[in-house]
Formats: C-alpha cells, sequence, structure tokens
C-alpha cells in the first residue's frame, strides 16, 4: 500500500522540476501574449498539451509491458543522467562559474523578435506567435512528463508524481496571471539544486533497485541519499566558488 | 520536421549536456552491472560502488567545470 512517506518524496520532487519548467514556458507564453494578443497563445499552448497528452498516452502502455526490475535499471540510468546533469549546473551557477538563467532576459529576447516580425509585416504573425507558444509548452513540457514518468514509473507512483506536476502548473499559472509579468524571482538555481539533489538520489536508488540491490531501509534509503547529495553539493559549491574580484 | 528535430534535440539535451559526464555516468552503471555479473553478489557493496561513483563522477565534473 502506498504511504504518504513514499509519495512524499514523488510529489515534491516532480512539483519542484515542474515548476522551473512551467515557469520557462510561461514566460515566452506571456510574451506572445502581450506582443501579439491572447488568441495566438492559449491557441498554441492548448497544441502544445494537446501533443504532450498523446506522448502521454503513446507513453503508458508501452511502460505497462517492460518488465520492472529492466524499467528501473533504464529509468534510473536516465534520473541519473539529467539529475546530475541538473546539479552540476546548478552548482557551477551557484559557484558563480556559469550566469543564471534570466525570465526577464528571455521575455524580453521573445517579445523583441515577435516585435521585430510584426514591424517586417509578415502576414501570418498569428502563425509566428502561435508556433512560438506551441514550442515552449511541449519543449518544457516534454521534460515534465519525462520527470514525472522516471519518478512514478518505478514503483507504481505515477498518481502522486503527475499530482506534484499538476500542482506546480496551477500555481505558476495563478501566481502568473495574477501578477502578469514574468516569474523572475523563482529562486530557479535554488530549486534547480533541489531537485538536481532529489533526481539523483532517486537515480541512484532506482538503478541500484534495477542491478538487484537490497537497500537497507527500503525507500527510506532515498532520503539518505538526498541528504548524501545534498551536503556533497553544497560542499562542491564552496570548493568551486570564485573569489569575488575587488573593484579597484 | 524542424519541429520534430527540435523535439528530439530537447530530449537529448535532458541526458547529455557534459558528454564526459554523462559518459562517465554509464561507465559507473556499466561497471556495477559487470561487477553483479561476473565478480561479486554482495549487493550492498555494489550499491556502494554506484553511490560513491557517482559522487566521484560529479565531484570530477565539477572542479572541471571550475577550472575552464
Amino acid at each position: 500500500m502506498m504511504t504518504w512517506a513514499t509519495a512524499a518524496p514523488a510529489i515534491s520532487a516532480t512539483f519542484l522540476a515542474s515548476i522551473v519548467e512551467v515557469v520557462e514556458a510561461f514566460t515566452i507564453v506571456l510574451a506572445v501574449g502581450t506582443v501579439q494578443g491572447w488568441r495566438p497563445a492559449l491557441a498554441g499552448t492548448a497544441a502544445g498539451l494537446g501533443v504532450l497528452g498523446l506522448i502521454v498516452l503513446a507513453l503508458g502502455p508501452v511502460l505497462d509491458r517492460v518488465p520492472l526490475q529492466s524499467l528501473q535499471l533504464v529509468i534510473g540510468i536516465l534520473l541519473l543522467l539529467f539529475g546530475l546533469r541538473w546539479l552540476r549546473k546548478a552548482i557551477l551557477r551557484a559557484a558563480g562559474i556559469i550566469a543564471l538563467h534570466d525570465e526577464e532576459k528571455v521575455f524580453a529576447a521573445e517579445t523583441s523578435l515577435l516585435q521585430d516580425a510584426a514591424r517586417r509585416r509578415i502576414s501570418h504573425l498569428d502563425w509566428v506567435a502561435g508556433l512560438a507558444a506551441f514550442k515552449a509548452v511541449v519543449l518544457e513540457g516534454v521534460e515534465v512528463v519525462f520527470i514525472v514518468i522516471a519518478v512514478g514509473a518505478g514503483r507504481g507512483l505515477l498518481w502522486p508524481a503527475a499530482l506534484g506536476a499538476l500542482a506546480a502548473c496551477l500555481l505558476v499559472l495563478v501566481i502568473g496571471f495574477a501578477v502578469h509579468k514574468p516569474l523572475s524571482r523563482v529562486p530557479e538555481n535554488t530549486l534547480k539544486f533541489g531537485v538536481g539533489v532529489m533526481l539523483s538520489a532517486f537515480g541512484v536508488f532506482w538503478a541500484g533497485e534495477g542491478l538487484g540491490v537490497q537497500w537497507p531501509g527500503h525507500d527510506a534509503a532515498i532520503l539518505g541519499f538526498a541528504a548524501i547529495f545534498l551536503l556533497a553539493g553544497l560542499a562542491l559549491i564552496s570548493v568551486a566558488r570564485r573569489p569575488v574580484e575587488v573593484a579597484r | 520536421m524542424t519541429l520534430l528535430r527540435l523535439i528530439f534535440n530537447e530530449i537529448v539535451g535532458l541526458f547529455v549536456d557534459d558528454e564526459q559526464l554523462a559518459l562517465s555516468i554509464l561507465a559507473v552503471v556499466a561497471a556495477c552491472w559487470l561487477m553483479v555479473q561476473y565478480v561479486h553478489d554482495d549487493s550492498i557493496l555494489i550499491g556502494l560502488l554506484l553511490l560513491v561513483g557517482c559522487l566521484g563522477v560529479l565531484t570530477a565534473s565539477v572542479m572541471k567545470g571550475a577550472r575552464r
């Protein structure tokens, strides 16, 4: 039977990861809606959500047919690739080695692209704008779908994982439409760091289970791995951090 | 087709950003799998190797990135 202790890490991992992705998609949709009106923005978004729905419908039956241990190994490997990639990037950003992601900048770039197209009087501008919204929703949404499947499929946690993602979508939409500007104050790198820690922990757990490892404490081992990755990540930030150059 | 290529690139990009990091992770898992198949059947030892291997790969990749 599913317990809160089992479901909570899956819900929180997909919730936090989805916030990052949905904020990125929302920025583009908002830029399209602001420049070209809400009709192409909403049409592009709806079409994007439709494509994502088809991807989920196509993947669902395939997952049921894969033997559980092989599924756990494959998902564990994918989670390690995904989680450690996010964790590495978040560490390098927190240490000041690579630049932080800036939603205001993304919004400005997308807005100016559409305004340029409007100035050139492109006749099918509604299509161009709708396609921009569609692409943003599909590309960021594919990441959300993967995260939900990866976190949830290994042990029948697809529904709690999907619930976490859905809650993130609703939260971003409600706040986004209320403030009506890019959600640049979301601490994206901190979220990415936290999600990288959790996905890496899930990755070690599932890959281990797929290899036949009997983890002590069973599911509770995930929390232990998360603590280890968290401490390692924090230590790496301080080791990699460059000294701040003092202006002369 | 451009959109399909974009989606494909996005999916690949989900997992592979730094090729060396991705290959190192796969090497750690492959080493653990080989241990399971041919060398050792102590599952805790394999699990420990997997965890330490992933931490080592992350550390090496971050330090490499920091030196750039």
